[in-house]
């Protein structure tokens, strides 16, 4: 399945530079009042190795904003939907039963349950990209390794990045085709 | 794996019923899909009876099933309806079709198996001598929804048989459709509680049918479904192990893990094997208590929902 929105906002994480700060994780709380006890970002790390001789790779982490979400596609209600002019994946709460399949059908398992009932995720915060302002997790990452913005647009900061740089994005074998890059 | 590449992957996040493990889906989910298939399965050996012309040796197939189906349908629509987490929401089901979404398919199948099956259930029930049914049957829109009924009986249950077919397939295909859940990501999952569940409904019917006949024929389809459910898990279990990583840690849940034990024992055992034992037997004339065998595959059919609903979301992608 393709679906073609105007553009395609994706996200990308540059591992070089991401400390696991979670400054993001606190900023986006903050941003999205979202409920005590919940979270839309995380931070992910990998430890390997053993000790003295140890690797370790640390990156913020969030919904994915698949190009072929499966969080869409089991969603009986029409709730979950992909955002025509951002092509994010987002949830209208007032459509949501609450029966917690995408929950199920998501690899990454990004999504919640909000305490008021409804499904609740990372939003790629379309409130202030639709006012053309950044999303809170990159404006506030002090390292700068957050970068938001449309892949479709070759002069993108997300594009040159991820076209210049070796990334990575995280379970491919799961076919939902994602928008998340981590940077090498 | 040398030790020296062990790797530890930790994560902040701590959702609750997402982390550490997923755990959305309680008691509510498996005991919906334990009597859906049930209704599947009373549904199409209802069809069976009825186009066969079989309704006087088939009693309860015939009489008591719609009865029956509609109050255990509604049972188990009211668990599912207990473990929506937005309740007021639920009329969204019904606000739209989603073609891609097995969970509104599922809706639709239900709203039109309410609506065919009930048919047939008021013009069995006005006709039974069950409580109320003779003051039922003076009721002026009564009458005229029995003649219809009766008028299209061979047509209802050729309905009842393509529904109850979708419905049981259904009830395997809403788990199977998650590709994130490798536990539950098998095509064999359709049949498999297609098969179950038909089995379920022919053990219930051996239990309820005053009629001799009846039973033996119950008891002896029950039998052929029993044996090949085993060959659809065998055929589940291969596919698992002898596929990629993660199919083949899913399998492990089953295989020796935490899992391994409810499923040999309650679904195999107990629900596949002893009823399929006791109901050799019984053709031999070395097992007369012909209640237990079609109580355990009740017993058994219970628990494989459970099972693979709780395993399931034991293990992602």
């Amino acid at each position: 399945m393709s679906n073609k929105t105007q553009r395609r906002f994706g996200m990308a994480v540059d591992m070089r530079a991401c400390v696991g700060c979670s400054a993001c994780v606190i900023a986006c709380a903050d941003e999205n009042e979202v409920p005590e006890g919940h979270t839309r970002r995380w931070v992910s790390e990998v430890v390997k190795g053993r000790f003295p001789e140890l690797t370790a790779e640390v990156w913020s982490d969030c919904c994915q904003h698949c190009d072929d979400p499966p969080c869409v596609t089991s969603c009986p209600t029409g709730a979950s939907h992909i955002h025509d002019q951002t092509g994010t994946t987002q949830v209208h709460e007032e459509l949501c039963t609450g029966c917690k399949a995408c929950v199920a059908s998501c690899p990454y398992d990004a999504r919640y349950v909000h305490p008021n009932g409804y499904i609740d995720k990372c939003t790629l915060c379309i409130h202030r990209l639709e006012r053309g302002e950044r999303t809170a997790c990159e404006v506030v990452c002090p390292t700068e390794a957050i970068i938001v913005g449309d892949l479709d647009d070759a002069n993108s900061a997300i594009s040159k990045a991820v076209r210049s740089r070796q990334s990575k994005q995280q379970k491919l074998d799961s076919g939902t085709r994602p928008r998340f890059h981590l940077l090498q | 794996m040398q030790a020296h590449e062990y790797a530890e992957v930790t994560s902040t996040r701590a959702n609750p019923h997402i982390d550490p493990v997923l755990h959305i889906w309680g008691w509510e989910v498996p005991v919906y899909l334990f009597l859906g298939g049930l209704v599947a399965g009373m549904l199409v050996i209802n069809a069976y009876a009825v186009l066969s012309r079989r309704e006087k040796e088939m009693p309860a197939a015939a009489k008591l099933f719609p009865m029956l189906g509609i109050p255990l349908l509604g049972i188990g629509l009211g668990a599912l309806f207990l473990d929506l987490e937005y309740k007021l929401h639920v009329f969204r089901f019904y606000t739209t079709f989603e073609p891609t979404s097995p969970m509104s398919w599922g809706s639709w199948i239900l709203l039109v198996v309410f609506g065919t099956s009930g048919l047939v259930a008021l013009s069995a029930y006005v006709k039974s001598s069950w409580p109320l049914a003779s003051f039922t049957k003076g009721l002026p829109m009564v009458k005229t929804l029995e003649s219809f009924a009766d008028r299209h009986a061979r047509g209802l249950a050729i309905a009842n048989a393509v529904l109850g077919v979708s419905l049981g397939i259904y009830t395997g295909i809403l788990l199977s459709n998650f590709a994130a859940r490798p536990f539950w990501n098998s095509g064999l999952l359709g049949p498999l509680f297609l098969v179950s569940g038909v089995s379920t409904g022919a053990a219930l019917g051996a239990i309820l049918s005053s009629a001799e006949g009846e039973r033996h024929m119950l008891l002896r389809l029950d039998l052929m479904l029993m044996t090949t459910e085993l060959v659809l898990i065998g055929l589940w279990v291969i596919s698992m192990v002898s596929g990629g990583e993660a199919s083949r840690a899913s399998a492990e849940l089953i295989l020796g893990g935490p899992y391994a034990a409810a499923f040999w024992s309650l679904v195999v055992v107990v629900g596949l094997i002893v009823p399929i034992t006791l109901e050799l037997m019984s053709m031999r004339g070395r097992w007369r208590l012909t209640i237990v065998g079609p109580a355990l595959v009740l017993v058994g059919g219970l628990s494989l929902r459970f099972v693979m609903v709780i395993a399931g979301q034991h293990i992602g992608y």
